[in-house]
């Protein structure tokens, strides 16, 4: 499929009578890769909720190429070619490593591919291959990460959502799941990523938004903003 | 061993193999919507009058009748969950359940009114079966059988098809299941239709060996029920093997004190097992 540009306007969205983003502006174009860095609770798991249609937007305009995300039932948006790797991994425990992987192959065109695609997942995620008959819950939390990755990758999707891929992991395993990160984008996929990890994140990615307590305070090029003060002091410990 | 005492452990898994689709199909609709069906042993007692009224009053032969009740309580279980089960989603548990007990009570008047309080008999009966020492009931023997092949159609179908896989993966987690393009609502029907299924099988099991009449559901319903909370609501396999277990228990029970005390023991047992394993049998 070819690519589509994510454009958010005017965004504003919340949680009952908490909102969580005003007026939050963004755009990704095809093959780039990009971040968007904050505290916690700045507001950037409820964009990417938005952006998957888990979270319909109180008001502002959300679209993928010619697709009104806020217009379009959640469960259609794979279809579309978004795809996003929950916070929290969000894998079916209970399943095996392949079954797993066949839910993410859920949509009519994944499964018409399904044998192409779990080669293409297996290649990259090598253990996953090993463990593929292993229940998901008994993996390492890094292996769980490339397996709600792999899962997230069998649809086929034009734009990858990474919601804190590094939360939770032993510092080697960061960089690895960093690595496969610089390697999907590399394959010309375009990559939306949120983090905390902000000196990690700002390695791999174009450019970043910084969010704060719901509004984008900053963006820029990675380079722009890893040397920015401000940007600095607030994320990376800096002098 | 005492051939009595083997006769009534082979009869009691027969009976378990019958006790065990309707605790499949209620487990299922309980995994997947999270609403407990309070009617199922209502919807198995249409069935085995749809049998019974297609064989007997209109001259359909046995085979036609039994492919028939499938798709019609496979049916009913979609309308009972588009009509009273979807409107209710959000709604608190209670709320759910006394609607599908009003939904039991309907379907036991609708009975009651259209074919009155008679006790109807198929008429099939099977000659039993002499295996080695013991007498085994033929139509028992054919039920236990069909409920086997039914139950492991299911497994591979739960196992091995997109939408089993889908089903199994959204008993755990429900909000992240669009992410993956599924569509819960649609899940919802797939598993209404497939629990009604699974009643109109049991119902072609029991009405060739049960009369029916509009509370045949009362003598099946409270232990299907009982077996399901016994292995885990909403735990396929746990639910699977009490069936066999609580089968094994009532039949034995018989043998050594008679029928009516074989219940008490069933449910003496069932309250034990709560007290020890409130989660359940085989809870993990």
């Amino acid at each position: 499929m070819e690519g589509a540009t994510l454009s958010l306007e005017g965004i504003r969205a919340g949680y009952g009578d908490f909102q969580a983003l005003f007026d939050v502006g963004l755009k990704v174009s095809p093959g780039e890769a990009v971040g968007v860095v904050g505290p916690n609770g700045a507001g950037k798991t409820t964009l990417l909720r938005v952006i998957s249609g888990m979270l319909r937007p109180k008001a502002g305009t959300a679209r993928f190429g010619s697709t009104d995300i806020a217009a379009t039932p959640a469960h259609m948006l794979p279809g579309i070619g978004i795809a996003h790797v929950p916070e929290n991994r969000r894998l079916f425990p209970h399943l095996t490593v392949e079954e797993n992987l066949k839910v993410g192959a859920y949509i009519p065109a994944a499964r018409r591919r399904y044998a192409e695609r779990e080669a293409y997942v297996f290649d990259m995620f090598p253990r996953l291959k090993e463990r593929r008959h292993q229940l998901a819950g008994t993996m390492s939390g890094g292996e769980q990460q490339m397996c709600a990755i792999g899962r997230a990758l069998m649809s086929s999707p034009r734009i990858l959502l990474l919601d804190e891929p590094s939360a939770g992991l032993a510092p080697l395993v960061v960089a690895q799941v960093f690595a496969l990160v610089q390697r999907i984008r590399a394959e010309g996929l375009t990559v939306l990523i949120v983090e905390q990890n902000v000196a990690q994140v700002l390695r791999v990615v174009d450019r970043a938004y910084v969010l704060d307590a719901g509004h984008v305070v900053a963006e820029g090029s990675s380079a722009a903003l890893a040397s920015d003060p401000k940007i600095r002091s607030a994320f990376l410990g800096g002098h | 061993m005492d051939p009595f005492l083997l006769e009534a452990i082979v009869n009691g898994i027969l009976l378990g193999g019958v006790f065990a689709l309707p605790v499949l199909g209620l487990n299922l609709v309980f995994g997947v919507v999270d609403v407990v069906w309070l009617c199922y042993a209502e919807l198995v007692m249409v069935g085995m009058y749809c049998v019974w009224f297609l064989h007997t009053q209109a001259g359909w032969p046995l085979s036609l009748a039994f492919a028939a009740c499938l798709p019609v309580v496979a049916m009913l279980g979609l309308l009972l969950h588009l009509l009273v089960v979807k409107p209710l989603l959000g709604s608190p548990p209670i709320t759910q359940v006394l609607a599908t007990g009003g939904v039991l009570f309907i379907l036991q008047g609708g009975a009651m009114l259209t074919f009155g309080t008679d006790f109807r008999s198929l008429g099939v009966e099977m000659p039993p079966m002499e295996v080695g020492e013991i007498f085994v009931s033929g139509t028992k023997l054919v039920a236990f059988v069909a409920a086997l092949v039914s139950a492991a159609g299911l497994w591979a179908f739960l196992k091995f098809t997109y939408v089993g896989t889908a089903i199994r993966a959204i008993a755990r987690d429900r909000e992240v299941m669009p992410l993956m393009g599924v569509d819960p609502q649609r899940i919802y029907l797939v598993a209404s239709a497939v629990g009604g299924g699974l009643a109109g099988l049991a119902a072609c099991l029991l009405v060739v060996q049960l009369d029916v009449h509009p509370f045949i559901g009362l003598s099946f319903g409270p232990i299907t029920f009982m077996i399901c909370v016994m292995g885990g609501l909403g735990n396929m396999l746990g639910g699977f093997l009490a069936a066999f277990l609580m089968g094994v228990i009532i039949s034995t029970g018989g043998f050594w004190w008679n029928t009516e005390m074989s219940y008490v023991v069933a449910f003496v047992f069932f309250i034990v097992v709560m007290f020890a394993r409130p989660r359940g049998l085989f809870a993990r």
